[in-house]
């Protein structure tokens, strides 16, 4: 049979697609498992860093269930939802806000005059980590974040003191920005001047902002404000306009609130 | 016998670099090299993505129709890509993170594609194979270069490891934010490309 006949041509073709379909079909499936693994633990891990709990070496499943208490909040009551109000998509064990934020039973969209992060859509519901100090006694709370910075959407992480205005950790477990640039969202020395920072003034207004250079040290703004990054202004604003956009009344200030009022009664 | 082995494995690493002289598989040698990490990963991808597409080309070579020998090519890199791509995301799921896309564009660098067309095709499979392990350390040769410069340069580190204390962090080395950027690159591979044209003359193109 000469090798450019049709017959062969045909042969040839479908054979290498079976072989190929089928190595990589064993191939994914067979390393679903480990990568699912990955993905859980990295996502842990840095829930884990940004409530400062993470050490090298820690095992990071067994820290996660000692000190972290996840539960999910509806955004807009600041209520805890209760488990058995669980579905296939809002689910505690394999929260994602993508799939929630684009469902229809849990997502919303966002209008654009109140999109400042950028994010379209957003879930009615999220994840949020509770740190258990000593004694049983709230020690932090650790909220997901996420929205658009310059090429990217960042996905991260903000820890709040029980106090419920000064910045415990932050840090993004995700994005997509210039390395060296943007990138620097990942630089330990950034994240931590977020540290101590306070988020709301005294009248409880959404104070903290990134700002663009080095802010005054000596102004009475000082402790709202953290320095943007050199070289990637809008990386910075993105991150800002995120950080603002979800603790203010859109994101987690309902819960806060509710918090707030406890605390007080 | 033995020589001629030899050559074909270590000739593209500077005689007949791909990058250098064929320059193939520029693009990703621009995107990856901004730290060694990635660099040895992606390296590491793309020699053995070449080595194993050029050998399964080589092997079934006497069989594959001309008319669709493009193609042919394609689905065997592609899926070698997609299993080397799940192979890191499994494996070495921080440093996927960092290659993102990168992986799976191995399958539009010129140089696997390159060497399955030009060499695998006429060549019986052992030495297809070294073809492709030789012109992957000649990739890897300048993406290792270019990446120790652009890290140590751009970030003051090699592998992650600070070499050269940043001012921003208290210490004295001003770094240099062009060596982050694509371009720098550029600017690199070209002077690897002169001093490499220095030493083996018969590398310059007539005028």
């Amino acid at each position: 049979m000469s090798n450019d006949s049709t017959k062969k041509t045909l042969l040839v073709a479908l054979v290498v697609c079976f072989v190929a379909s089928i190595l990589v079909s064993t191939a994914a499936v067979e390393l679903k498992p480990v990568q699912t693994l990955n993905k859980e633990l990295d996502l842990k891990k840095n829930i884990l860093s940004a409530g400062d709990l993470y050490h090298e070496g820690i095992d990071i499943n067994s820290v996660f269930k000692e000190k972290l208490k996840a539960q999910i909040i509806d955004l807009e009551t600041g209520e805890v939802i209760p488990e058995s109000k669980y579905d296939d998509v809002l689910n505690i064990e394999k929260f994602n806000v993508e799939t929630i934020a684009s469902s229809p039973k849990w997502g919303k969209s966002i209008p654009a005059s109140n999109d400042i992060a950028g994010i379209k859509r957003m879930p009615k519901a999220m994840a949020i980590y509770t740190v258990i100090g000593d004694s049983d006694k709230v020690d932090k709370y650790i909220f997901p974040i996420y929205g658009k910075g310059l090429w990217s959407t960042l996905y991260g992480f903000i820890a709040v003191d029980k106090d419920l205005k000064t910045v415990k950790g932050f840090t993004f477990y995700q994005h997509g920005e210039t390395p060296g640039l943007g990138g620097e969202v990942d630089n330990p020395k950034w994240k931590s001047s977020w540290i101590g920072k306070q988020l709301f003034d005294q009248n409880g207004e959404l104070k903290i902002e990134v700002i663009k250079g080095k802010s005054d040290r000596n102004s009475d703004n000082a402790k709202y404000q953290i320095d943007g990054l050199s070289g990637a202004t809008l990386t910075t604003r993105g991150v800002n306009n995120l950080v603002r956009f979800w603790l203010d009344k859109n994101g987690y200030g309902p819960f806060l609130n509710k918090l707030k009022g406890k605390n007080n009664g | 016998m033995a020589n001629k082995y030899k050559e074909i494995l270590i000739d593209p690493i500077l005689k007949n670099n791909p990058i250098t002289l064929q320059v193939l598989g520029i693009c990703s040698a621009l995107a990856v090299t901004t730290k060694m990490e990635t660099a040895v990963v992606m390296a590491l991808s793309v020699t053995l993505v070449t080595a194993f597409s050029s050998y399964f080309v080589s092997l079934i070579r006497n069989h594959i129709p001309s008319s669709v020998r493009i193609l042919v090519e394609m689905t065997i890199i592609a899926s070698l890509v997609i299993i080397a791509d799940q192979l890191i995301k499994a494996y070495a799921y921080n440093i996927s993170k960092q290659l993102s896309v990168y992986v799976g564009l191995i399958i539009t660098n010129c140089i696997v594609m390159g060497r399955t067309e030009g060499y695998a095709l006429k060549n019986p499979p052992v030495e297809s194979f070294l073809d492709g392990i030789g012109n992957g350390m000649g990739y890897a040769v300048i993406l290792l270069t270019v990446g120790f410069l652009r890290e140590l340069l751009g970030a003051g580190k090699f592998f992650g490891i600070t070499i050269l204390p940043l001012t921003t962090d208290g210490g004295w080395y001003q770094a240099n934010g062009l060596m982050l950027l694509a371009p720098s690159a550029f600017f690199l591979i070209a002077m690897f490309i002169w001093v490499l044209r220095t030493f083996y003359p018969e590398q310059v193109e007539e005028e």
